[in-house]
């Protein structure tokens, strides 16, 4: 079956002009939901109708890293763990830039956790959104620190013991202005919340959950990707606004998900202006807007 | 009349089965043929049920699907920011 059989002419994919199309196919295993949320975070640029030479992709290292390869932007690969400190110099240099950090859970959180929280306590304008797999899946399945309870890991075969972040409460009590959480199930939802923090203001955050059908699913015997599709379906209860401190993960539970927090603060390069011009008065210059963009 | 259409980029296809199951319409299923890969792509059963909702197209991590409306006879050619 070739492509031009089946491909009439006259339409293209809408999100095709958002990806490096020459790259694609991608690494990702079949069932994984990363290409997924990648296909909600294009149609979000699309519905905004964003400068796409004002938006750009950091990424740390990992399955989820791979983005910045595969989305027609500006896009940076950055060390382990680092996606947040690059992403808050490129802001701080060329403030004009949108600029969002697409990583998973093991670069944000674990290695690079204390950059996590730091951005959100400083209100740094950059839009995370942590895809979320529960384990460290470009190197083999190791336990993370979301790994739930119980569950089976090439680190821990006798079931994970340790306790799991909660990612929606940690960027809460951070302070983070925008906290959602989504699976790779919700789309739609997923979509809307990459449009609504494309156009906010401070530090967002947006979790998804994506399957991984090779690693956390094989291990745990939960089926292939579709199956965990079909589990984010029946056991996800939509709560906007609920307390993060209700919407903790468990192995098999129910799934919170929904937007909760959304809320107004000083971000950091306001709050560095202030400081400026009520120390030095008229003696404060701002900086010439970048000329590199 | 079918009020959508659906293409397949057979060859980017995976065969995950995510457009397959939430297809509202239920107008696809994975094909017994294969891609170069090894893979099964899906294949239209049903065309005539096709509302063009795109919803395959949103689920596909390997942007190998995607649907569109036949109000008119011209489709619709998205216009993207630049």
């Amino acid at each position: 079956m070739s492509t031009l059989e089946v491909l009439p002419q006259e339409v293209t994919n809408p999100v095709e002009p958002f990806l490096r199309t020459e790259r694609i196919p991608h690494i990702w295993c079949p069932g994984c939901g990363i290409g997924t949320t990648v296909n909600s975070f294009a149609r979000a640029l699309l519905e905004t109708r964003m400068d796409l030479d004002k938006v750009v992709v950091v990424s740390g290292i990992g399955c989820t890293g791979r983005v910045a390869g595969y989305v027609e932007l500006d896009s940076f690969h950055t060390t382990h763990g680092r996606a947040i400190p690059f992403a808050t110099g490129l802001k701080l240099a060329n403030p004009s830039l949108t600029v969002v950090v697409y990583s998973g859970d093991g670069d944000l959180s674990a290695i690079g956790g204390n950059h996590l929280i730091h951005a959100a306590r400083r209100n740094i304008d950059i839009k995370v959104i942590c895809v979320n797999n529960f384990i460290y899946a470009m190197t083999g399945g190791q336990s993370g620190p979301t790994t739930p309870l119980t569950a089976t890991t090439s680190t821990s075969p006798y079931g994970a013991y340790e306790p799991s972040f909660n990612l929606p409460q940690l960027a809460d009590a951070a302070g983070a202005v925008y906290v959602a959480r989504w699976t790779a199930f919700h789309v739609r939802q997923m979509t809307r919340s990459m449009s609504e923090v494309l156009k906010k203001k401070g530090f967002c955050f947006i979790e998804t959950l994506s399957p991984c059908p090779t690693l956390y699913e094989r291990r745990n015997k939960l089926g292939e990707g579709l199956d965990t599709m079909r589990h984010y379906k029946e056991k996800s209860k939509v709560r906007n606004g609920a307390p993060t401190s209700e919407v903790a993960l468990g192995m098999r539970d129910d799934i919170i998900v929904g937007k909760f927090v959304d809320r107004e603060r000083p971000d950091y390069s306001e709050l560095l202006h202030h400081q400026m011009i009520t120390q030095l008065g008229d003696k404060y210059v701002e900086a010439p807007a970048c000329s590199c963009g | 009349m079918a009020k959508g259409r659906v293409a397949i980029v057979a060859e980017r296809c995976k065969g995950c089965g995510f457009c397959v199951e939430f297809c509202p319409t239920k107008v696809l299923a994975l094909s017994s043929t294969y891609n170069s890969k090894g893979y099964h792509p899906p294949e239209i059963i049903a065309l005539d049920k096709c509302s063009g909702c795109d919803l395959c197209g949103m689920y596909c991590p390997d942007f190998a699907i995607y649907g569109w409306k036949v109000t008119d006879e011209k489709p619709n050619k998205a216009v993207a920011a630049r």
